[in-house]
């Protein structure tokens, strides 16, 4: 789950970790007042849940109150496109205003799950305010990784020594080493996934905070904080991700022709490359999950066909303890129910896969039944260009 | 003498009174597995499926000493369950559960190393030898016994493998679910090296998929020396990057973890991997026929 910097920097502030000083507005008028009560220059920072704000143009320095105002007015409502929000952008409905900062020296520091090595990593580089990625294609002797010892956790001398790694002055080593124990105890109190601040600021005048911050929650640790929960913009997702996740299923919307509904997330992975390879374009993933009821299955349809783009529908069930003859049912009464009308084509593998194949057959509904996975791709491929 | 799980390993299972706990358990006993006891916090002293349940996996492992235990535990208990088996001394853990959050799974498996027990899963299906015992829920009837190791990172899309394998005769030795969360108890070079001293099994398909670099890693320890037929299937080629793809741990996330990447290092070593999902039956049984 993601947040805004806005929201992260309120949570910085709750652990202790130092921020600029900054509000939320989501007027022209609530900038300038912003502004106002800053008193010095301001930034006005789109809020979006993408980087690479700045160089598409959703982040202004602002000199005077007015200068705020005129930014919001331009930002607020733009629709905002960078090199992670993908083509179509996001639109802007709020934006940070902050003191501007006079930066001497950009750090990074960030946490984040190891999954090699089964713990939490504290990361940190004298390179701050680019991409770490980069920084670790370009010259990753500067970046350095400390992996926690999940019982023993962060300790002040670890933390200690990522500080005099970073070089830094014999003055900010303590400031540094607390920033990053706290750091630890944020991400590992909210359950975090991600925690990054890039970059982290050294001022001219010697202060030393998060100009950025960016954190990321563990999903399944989410329903165990209300608080975290509380902080979702629904309005950055999308519509039928947020619909499938209350039905218990789990889609991701592409931008290809086939349809897919699937049992398993691997499987679900496997069906959308298989159309690809026999030539066709996947319309989404969506995993169905154990269970396959003739209401997850009208639900899972709902989903699917609320995409426009979708010619076909490919159905590929691999029924262990789910019986194939329950889908069946649930496929026959949901395509009636909602009436369907682009192909489909069905594969159901195990338990009464043969009796199932009857019912659809017997349905009086068209089905294309296929009796394995590489003919159900042809199928529905196929079904797509006679569709055209 | 298959790997981890035969006839003769004794299993507990924690959460049995559950409704999930007690279907399976269930349908474990059916296929043969040597099911136990059952452990639910205050069900102690009852019967569940002709076996005791007791409280605790302690008073479990004193009374009826099991070799291996699954658990059926919901995502927030979970991780306190895997801690629990590992405490009272229980080698084998396999634990079905999705959904633990992240940072439980990482302090329960680093509990289950310390006490020097196997943590399977989470987010897994379980262990099947088939024709001996299965732990989990898996189909039994799509196995058959043969020679031929599974690992997988996938549920139903590794019953598809074990079903192609199946039907061009070629029966498995043992499968392994490693699950679909971003921490894992065992991963493909852990059963790799298990797969490698048996007897029973000649030949290892692995299913992999997006997120970490488990498939990599697979990579520099065959460097060190495996000599049986490998063929793998990654999915995921078409899965957008940043999305997490149904399983916590799909997700091509900081650069790594793509389909691609993984499938590029495999063709670099003596792995046969396949383009198609639905060739994994064929292309074994192509190998194995060479060998």
């Amino acid at each position: 789950m993601k947040i805004h910097e806005y929201q992260a920097k309120e949570l910085f502030r709750a652990w202790n970790i130092p921020v600029p000083d900054g509000v939320r507005a989501d007027t022209p008028e609530q900038a300038e007042k912003a502004a106002r009560d800053i008193g010095r220059p301001v930034v006005v920072k789109a809020q979006i849940h993408a980087g690479g704000r700045g160089k598409g143009g959703g982040i202004k320095l602002a000199p005077t109150p007015e200068d705020a105002r005129k930014h919001a007015q331009n930002i607020i409502g733009m629709n905002l496109v960078t090199h992670q929000t993908g083509p179509e952008g996001r639109t802007v409905k709020t934006v940070l205003v902050e003191e501007a900062l006079d930066i001497a020296h950009e750090f990074y520091a960030g946490m984040a799950v190891d999954r090699k090595n089964a713990c939490v990593s504290a990361i940190v580089s004298t390179e701050g305010g680019v991409e770490i990625e980069a920084v670790a294609e370009k010259t990753p002797e500067l970046i350095h990784t400390l992996r926690i010892d999940p019982s023993a956790g962060m300790q002040p001398y670890m933390a200690r020594s990522l500080a005099f790694r970073l070089g830094m002055e014999k003055k900010m080593v303590s400031a540094c080493t607390g920033l990053i124990m706290n750091l630890y105890r944020l991400f590992r109190e909210t359950d975090a996934s991600l925690a990054e601040i890039n970059p982290l600021a050294v001022t001219k005048d010697g202060r030393f905070l998060a100009a950025d911050a960016k954190i990321n929650f563990d999903d399944n640790a989410v329903p165990r904080h209300k608080q975290i929960a509380g902080l979702r913009d629904l309005s950055e997702e999308e519509p039928a991700e947020i619909e499938a996740a209350a039905q218990h299923l789990s889609y991701v919307k592409l931008d290809g022709t086939v349809g897919c509904m699937v049992n398993g997330a691997g499987l679900a992975m496997a069906t959308m490359d298989i159309i690809k390879l026999h030539g066709g374009m996947p319309a989404n993933f969506l995993d169905v999950g154990g269970g396959a009821s003739p209401e997850r299955v009208e639900h899972a349809f709902r989903i699917l066909m609320s995409d426009a783009n979708v010619k076909a529908v490919l159905i590929n069930i691999f029924g262990g303890i789910v019986r194939c003859d329950r889908v069946a049912n649930g496929v026959v009464s949901a395509a009636k129910k909602l009436n369907i009308n682009v192909p489909i084509v069905v594969r159901l593998a195990g338990t009464n896969s043969e009796l199932a194949g009857r019912i659809l057959e017997d349905s009086g509904l068209t089905f294309q039944v296929a009796s394995n996975l590489r003919e159900a791709a042809d199928m529905a491929v196929a079904a797509v260009r006679s569709v055209k | 003498m298959s790997i981890l799980l035969d006839e003769s390993t004794k299993v507990m299972v924690q959460g049995i009174t559950g409704s999930e706990g007690t279907f399976h358990s269930m349908q474990m006993i059916e296929y043969g597995t040597r099911v136990v006891c059952g452990v639910t916090p205050g069900k102690g002293g009852s019967m569940c499926n002709g076996v005791p349940v007791f409280n605790t996996a302690e008073q479990a492992r004193k009374e009826c000493e099991p070799d291996a235990t699954v658990i059926f535990v919901p995502p927030m208990y979970a991780a306190d369950s895997i801690m629990e088996a590992a405490d009272a001394g229980i080698g084998l853990i396999v634990c079905i559960t999705e959904g633990i959050p992240t940072l439980d799974v990482i302090e329960a498996f680093t509990f289950v190393q310390r006490k020097g027990c196997r943590l399977i899963g989470p987010n897994c299906p379980g262990i099947i030898s088939p024709g001996k015992a299965k732990i989990g829920i898996m189909p039994g009837f799509i196995h058959k016994k043969g020679r031929i190791g599974v690992l997988s990172r996938s549920g139903t899309l590794t019953y598809e493998a074990v079903a192609q394998l199946t039907s061009v005769g070629l029966g498995q030795s043992t499968c392994i679910g490693l699950g679909g969360d971003m921490v894992i108890g065992t991963r493909f070079v852990d059963g790799l090296k298990l797969f490698k001293d048996d007897p029973e099994t000649e030949a290892v398909v692995l299913i992999g998929e997006i997120g970490g670099t488990d498939e990599e890693d697979v990579v520099s320890y065959l460097e060190t020396g495996f000599n049986k037929p490998l063929v793998a299937f990654v999915a995921g080629r078409t899965a957008p990057k940043g999305k997490r793809m149904g399983h916590a741990g799909a997700i091509i996330a900081g650069g790594k973890g793509a389909a691609g990447d993984k499938i590029a290092a495999l063709k670099q070593s003596a792995v046969r991997v396949v383009d198609s999902p639905a060739m994994i039956g064929q292309e074994m049984k192509k190998l194995v026929d060479q060998a």
